[in-house]
């Protein structure tokens, strides 16, 4: 990986000139792919990272992902390409957690279990194989630059399963989020919504793992959320904002990272702490969101105060 | 006794369909002899009780009598174990929109950073799969959502993030967010805990009056019943393995509460005709323990 980065940054120089830049940079094919697993990867993330952030499973969300690496490991073993061991292992350890976990908001036993018992698996598997580390170390880190036209494929695929998954139970997910009892009495069976929730994630992390690997996750899918989170309090404006902000931290850093010989996820994990510290610095208003930005929601009240004003006069 | 409630809910539907039609006209709720059983412990039975349309209902009884759970039972969340019960002439399903519910809480998650409106507004479709069709009754559910808030009060909070709200204010949205489904019906789980006097009497007067002008039979469980004494119409209580309902007159006195608590309840009336509770929150606590 750091030979691929090193060799690219000698390719070609950066000149000024963005319309130049990008045309070098969309010449390679390994880019074009980069650039378009890693998009359809940061919408993904964007969506579910913000039930994650609201259900407080990040924890559950990290843990899915080590569960990746035992399954990519695995697959590695025995010849089979790491995706299909990822998706198989994270959707399996998600039905575990889904179902042997009561309740999934907080209670992170069954979590920790699964985590370690999956990354013990992991080691295992890392032990049968003495190929490369490279392999291993792509797992952990990150390959986007990589990635096949196979893995491209596998990914759009996923992605796409996820989401139309999250448009299927989008309502009754919101409700149980925000409160699990009230959503129950409604009629809504909060706990086959916590199960299919949890094999969202997995799929989700299947899919981010291409791209920031399996210790990074974090940064697509639950740094991005977190932020948007304060600049809006409405929900579809927040998954709007988590989707943008995850697609821009993985754009800059595969745009940076082409000149630079350091490895990507190095570059989208940064941007992402740096937005993640800006926005927690930055004082926050009554409504609960950063003082700077104010989203004009009740613009049609203020129309019809208007209004009411006018015909008054 | 199982048979016997075998043999009442086959006989059930012999009794002549008008005179059905006649009974959920008069009572919302109609329970007879009913048990409730959660895993081998009986939690109370006996229960027979009807509720009438519009009716005011404060549900007392101590920690752990089984309140909660019969409010699980008229939700269809949980089955009686003998006799039978009816809400709305029917027997109890999950997700009854004639019935508004406020679940038991102490407080919303404080990093819940939803906007209230949002919160309340999934009282209205947050049941229905998929995702709300672009464009469509968008307005529609905007003035649904301001006519709730204006109706508890709840406008002037209602675009903050509502995990930074207080429990009054929060109470406040969860009775809007259950009034959406215009309910004939609420059911309230202490609603009045760990709210300041000021806002419980102010939460029990909300309640009384959207009740009153929407027609909607209330049961609210409490602790506290002084709040609630101007506005119940019956008590329901919830006690040692037994259900029973009266008048608060016939319900509120010395020796009905300190039998159904186990503990010294004082019961007085002042020179008003108003009813004073001693004990049931702070003195119970001190004498015994593990109350």
């Amino acid at each position: 990986m750091s030979m691929l980065s090193t060799t690219l940054a000698s390719l070609t120089p950066f000149s000024w000139n963005p319309i130049d830049d990008l045309q070098t940079i969309f010449q390679y094919a390994f880019m074009r792919n980069a650039f378009a697993a890693g998009t359809v990867v940061a919408i993904v993330a964007g969506i579910v990272g913000y039930f994650v952030v609201l259900r407080n499973l990040s924890f559950a969300g990290h843990s899915l992902s080590h569960s990746g690496f035992a399954g990519a490991t695995a697959a590695v073993v025995i010849g089979a390409s790491p995706v299909s061991g990822l998706l198989v292992f994270t959707i399996g350890s998600a039905l575990i957690m889904g179902t042997l976990g009561k309740r999934l908001h907080g209670r992170d036993v069954i979590v920790g279990v699964v985590l370690a018992w999956t990354l013990g698996l992991g080691i295992f598997f890392l032990s049968l194989y003495s190929g490369y580390a490279n392999q291993a170390y792509s797992i952990l880190f990150g390959q986007i630059l990589g990635i096949s036209q196979n893995d491209v494929q596998v990914t759009f695929f996923t992605s796409a399963a996820t989401l139309l998954a999250i448009v299927l139970v989008y309502r009754p997910l919101l409700f149980a989020s925000l409160d699990e009892e009230i959503a129950e009495s409604r009629g809504i069976p909060t706990r086959i919504i916590s199960i299919i929730f949890l094999v969202i994630v997995a799929l989700a992390v299947s899919a981010a793992t291409q791209v920031v690997g399996v210790l990074l996750i974090f940064s697509l899918l639950v740094t991005p959320a977190a932020i948007a989170e304060r600049l809006s309090t409405h929900p579809p404006t927040v998954i709007l904002l988590s989707v943008l902000l995850a697609i821009l931290f993985t754009w800059a850093g595969l745009l940076i990272a082409f000149y630079f010989p350091y490895p990507v996820s190095f570059f989208i994990t940064s941007f992402a702490f740096l937005a993640y510290i800006i926005v927690r610095v930055l004082p926050v208003t009554q409504e609960g969101t950063i003082a700077l930005i104010k989203w004009k929601r009740n613009v049609s009240h203020k129309n019809i105060k208007k209004q009411a004003i006018v015909g008054n006069s | 006794m199982i048979k016997n409630a075998q043999h009442l809910q086959k006989e059930q539907p012999i009794c002549s369909d008008d005179e059905q039609a006649s009974v959920s006209l008069v009572a919302i709720i109609a329970a007879h002899e009913v048990a409730v059983r959660l895993g081998k412990c009986t939690i109370w039975s006996g229960g027979t009780f009807t509720i009438g349309s519009g009716e005011f209902v404060t549900i007392v009884g101590p920690n752990g009598a089984g309140k909660s759970t019969l409010l699980r039972l008229l939700l269809g969340l949980l089955f009686p174990s003998e006799g039978y019960i009816q809400v709305f002439g029917q027997a109890p399903r999950r997700g009854n929109s004639l019935i508004g519910y406020v679940p038991q809480r102490r407080a919303l998650d404080p990093d819940l950073m939803v906007q209230a409106r949002d919160f309340v507004a999934m009282g209205i479709d947050g049941h229905k799969w998929g995702i709300p069709l672009p464009f469509v009754s968008k307005e529609h559910h905007r003035i649904l959502v301001q006519e709730v808030l204006d109706a508890v009060g709840a406008t002037a909070y209602a675009d903050r993030a509502i995990g930074r709200l207080s429990g009054g204010e929060q109470q406040r949205l969860l009775l809007a967010q259950a009034l959406l489904g215009q309910p004939r019906l609420l059911l309230l789980d202490e609603p009045l805990a760990s709210l300041d006097l000021r806002n419980q009497n102010a939460i029990a007067q909300l309640v009384a009056q959207v009740a009153k002008e929407r027609n909607i039979a209330v049961l609210l469980v409490s602790h506290d019943v002084n709040p609630l004494l101007p506005f119940t119409e019956r008590v329901l209580y919830v006690a040692q393995g037994q259900i029973a309902i009266g008048k608060p007159d016939e319900i509120i006195t010395t020796e009905q509460l300190t039998q159904m608590y186990d503990a010294p309840v004082e019961v007085m009336r002042d020179s008003r005709g108003r009813v004073l509770v001693f004990g049931l929150e702070s003195a119970l606590p001190a004498i015994i323990p593990n109350g």
